[in-house]
């Protein structure tokens, strides 16, 4: 049994990350460790950056994730990578990272210079961690990103003693019909 | 959970992944709640939803928005007087609105009993202060119970409930921001559904109910005496615990999510204080903490915000002659913030230096631009913004109101770059106006807040005759704390109701000057809001159009399979660069590549066109046959 393994996610209003970490705690709770965390909302709706704690194992007590503590960083876009891996992914630590770009305001306004994809490696190897990247090539809808993160989790075993039995279980638990039957197919072995 | 009213509703004991709001809900329905009202406001809301959830049938209790958190708590205050049991609910600065009425509720023999949910928030995350509510409390004399986690939060409403109906009075449940949205596995005991008894008890001789001049007197008297006695309740002191490390030289005595923050904290510590939790906060449980004190050399205050627990306990210790060292706070950085672990770390490390052998981890500095929140793809404020800008001059003042519309005063548009509270828009700017010939005021509010405290204001400019400019920017909902009805959308939480018109209250407060146009005819909006300020007096013009987060997802509800995206693409050989789009229009769906070229980018973009009016070539255009 772990006794804490922490996960920060983050990305931008509108990324569903809500149902990835609802789905990460919940599959948690299906492989019998216990699991707590929080969503911090914000002004979620409005394209600001999110993010959510997922804490893993009885020894976390708090629902919020230390700076500088994630064992997994999860991030659903580059900007919000780099951010999050900088203040949140540990000595050794692994960053998963979705590669698409929503560019900040001041990117778009000309005061500040967009993140690439060395900005992520960079981040990663100050932390000497381990990055995984993954695109949307052979997603059928951009919006299952948050499901594809899901099952990239469980398929490297990115987080001990969970599978993508346990995915599929607590998906099972979060949604019904063709929605379910479009993720499962994501969350196959 | 697929469900999550059936869940909220089943009879017998279960345990279910929620937070710490949803798992108030469930409190709600096995304490016996009859009456429930609130204003939307974070970090509440999903408390609402949960009820929401409910099957109307079998929910045990009313529940409604009211228009703001006064007329919520009255509402509630009512109800209970009744005898029913009943909370009101709201985010914390709520309880400035609902102060004047909330200051008397200690006076009242209530009957059903009143529960007080308050959702502070620490951190400022979605407020325009992190004021710390106890303050409230001790001012009205009202009994505070405090959680650390959503398995409290459930524990505590329940406890909080009870208390207040045995003693006929009302109980706060102070909740905060991460303990309202803390998501943990909650144990919920079974629910036996009772017969509602719905007899209106009201007694107006069981006490005096109209408190003037002396005969407020008894009626204090006994709101202080009730709650001194409170504070030696068994009942109330089963919300405190100790966890005994066996350390008679160093106790920390915390309260609320900072708890949990301390136990990570003390993880790495070299040796583990004593700890007493308070459940109890308000009024300070006495004989708990003196014979904490006494039993410990150094003991630590830890507490969120404002050193309220502080200043009492360095008064009992004074009282009782005890010598203990009292570790306050040290210096004014422990005010501010959240008590996160990080933040508890560093507190705890200040206080006893040697606790830890190593620094702490940290973030390394932050490097990519940050993220603020932003108007969504389509929104009507964002053409409203837009064309207003045009008819102003620089000198010009602009004043905002809370809501979605507040983002204006961000980059590009820098709009509304004056704030307070709820509904204060157009009585600020009136005061801008005075002795002000030089510089036109204009100031914003939105159709929710209009109806919640932005009458009394505009009834004043008129009555007072304030050479202002109001622009309403009404997009018929309450968006930003997750679309719920108002006043002026014809359907409350229950269902249809009578639709309350802007226009038609402005005009019954005798605003004679109004215009009205839809915020996506940015040329039209520009010559309204010019012609409006080269007139005299107080002015309206009515921006309006729907909220298109809100619109989107109806549709997509509705038309299921057959919804398609749309979306606006760039004709690259029209395109001039001239970047209106991107630099002054500013939707976040453009992107910008190598600071020339711009694309749009489809995750965001509706196709709601509200931009092509902006390109000086024309090369925003309508993109045909879907997504690429």
């Amino acid at each position: 049994m772990i006794g804490k393994f922490d996960i920060y996610i983050a990305g931008v209003g509108g990324q569903g990350i809500g149902l990835l970490s609802e789905a990460l705690i919940r599959a948690v709770d299906c492989a019998g460790m216990i699991a707590k965390g929080c969503d911090t909302h914000g002004l979620a709706q409005r394209g600001g950056s999110v993010s959510s704690h997922v804490r893993v194992g009885a020894d976390a007590r708090s629902p919020l994730v230390s700076e500088g503590s994630a064992d997994l960083v999860i991030a659903l876009e580059r900007h919000e990578a780099v951010s999050a891996g900088r203040k949140y992914l540990k000595e050794g630590g692994t960053l998963l990272w979705f590669d698409a770009s929503w560019q900040p305001l001041d990117v778009r306004l000309g005061k500040a210079r967009a993140a690439a994809e060395s900005d992520v490696d960079e981040v990663v190897a100050l932390r000497k961690g381990t990055v995984v990247r993954v695109d949307g090539d052979g997603l059928p809808d951009p919006r299952m990103q948050n499901v594809a993160m899901l099952a990239a989790v469980c398929r490297r075993g990115l987080v001990p003693g969970l599978s993508l039995a346990h995915a599929r279980s607590a998906l099972s638990d979060l949604m019904a019909g063709s929605a379910l039957e479009a993720n499962l197919a994501l969350l196959a072995d | 959970m697929k469900d999550l009213g059936s869940t909220l509703l089943r009879e017998e004991a279960f345990e279910e992944i929620v937070i710490g709001n949803t798992a108030v809900a469930r409190a709600m329905v096995e304490a016996g709640v009859r009456s429930a009202t609130s204003y939307p406001g974070s970090p509440t809301p999903e408390i609402a939803e949960a009820l929401a959830a409910m099957d109307a049938d079998r929910r045990p209790l009313r529940f409604e928005f009211s228009t703001n958190e006064k007329v919520a708590t009255e509402v509630a205050f009512g109800s209970a007087l009744n005898g029913h049991l009943s909370v009101v609910f709201f985010k914390s600065v709520g309880l400035n609105v609902a102060a004047d009425s909330f200051v008397q509720l200690s006076l009242m023999d209530i009957p059903g009993g009143l529960v007080v949910v308050l959702g502070d928030d620490p951190g400022a995350n979605s407020s325009q202060n992190e004021q710390d509510n106890r303050h409230y409390a001790r001012m009205a004399y009202v009994p505070v119970l405090e959680p650390a986690g959503a398995q409290e939060a459930y524990d505590f409403f329940k406890l909080a409930a009870r208390i207040a109906r045995e003693r006929h009075t009302v109980v706060i449940l102070r909740l905060t921001t991460h303990v309202c949205h803390a998501k943990e596995k909650v144990r919920f005991a079974a629910w036996k559904p009772e017969p509602f008894d719905p007899t209106a008890r009201f007694d107006p001789e069981l006490q005096n109910y109209v408190p003037i001049a002396a005969s407020v007197f008894p009626l204090k008297r006994r709101a202080l005496e009730r709650l001194a006695d409170l504070a030696s309740d068994p009942l109330a002191l089963s919300a405190d615990r100790v966890d005994d490390a066996g350390n008679r030289k160093r106790g920390v005595i915390v309260a609320g999510n900072a708890y949990l923050s301390l136990l990570d904290a003390l993880a790495e510590a070299r040796e583990k204080p004593d700890v007493l939790k308070l459940g109890l906060v308000h009024p300070l449980p006495a004989a708990h903490v003196r014979e904490f004190l006494a039993a410990h050399e150094e003991v630590k205050i830890l507490e969120e915000l404002d050193p309220v627990l502080e200043t009492e306990i360095k008064a009992l210790a004074y009282d009782a002659g005890l010598r203990t060292r009292i570790i306050g706070k040290l210096g004014v950085d422990e005010l501010m913030g959240e008590h996160v672990p990080s933040a508890v770390l560093r507190i705890m490390a200040a206080a006893w230096p040697d606790l830890y052998d190593a620094p702490p981890p940290e973030a390394l500095p932050a490097v990519a631009a940050p993220r603020p929140a932003q108007l969504c793809p389509g929104c009507g404020h964002r053409s409203a913004f837009y064309a207003v800008k045009k008819a102003l001059k620089d000198e010009d003042i602009t004043v905002a109101d809370i809501g979605c519309h507040t983002l204006g005063h961000l980059p590009p548009y820098r709009m509304g770059r004056v704030l307070l509270s709820m509904g204060h828009s157009t009585a600020t700017a009136s005061g801008l106006a005075l002795f002000n010939k030089e510089r036109r005021v204009a100031c914003f509010i939105g159709d929710s807040t209009l109806f919640h405290a932005g009458l009394p204001g505009i009834a004043n400019a008129v009555y007072n005759q304030h050479d202002v400019l109001l622009i309403v920017m009404e997009n018929g909902t309450t968006a930003m704390t997750g679309h719920q009805d108002h006043p002026g959308t014809g359907r409350n939480w229950n269902g249809d109701t009578t639709k309350l018109s802007v226009r038609a209250a402005l005009e019954g407060l005798g605003v004679a000057n109004i215009r009205e146009v839809d915020a996506y005819q940015q040329a039209k909006l520009t010559g309204m809001v010019r012609e409006a300020l080269a007139e005299p007096g107080f002015k309206v013009v009515i921006a309006r159009h729907p909220c298109m987060l809100k619109f989107t997802r109806d549709q997509r509800r509705k038309l299921k399979a057959a919804w398609k995206p749309k979306h606006v693409r760039i004709d690259q050989d029209a395109c001039t660069k001239a970047h209106e789009c991107v630099e002054r229009f500013g939707c976040p769906s453009f992107q910008i590549h190598d600071g020339r070229a711009v694309t749009v980018n489809e995750d965001l973009c509706i196709g709601d066109g509200s931009c092509r009016q902006t390109c000086p070539s024309g090369a925003i255009v309508e993109k045909l046959g879907g997504a690429e």
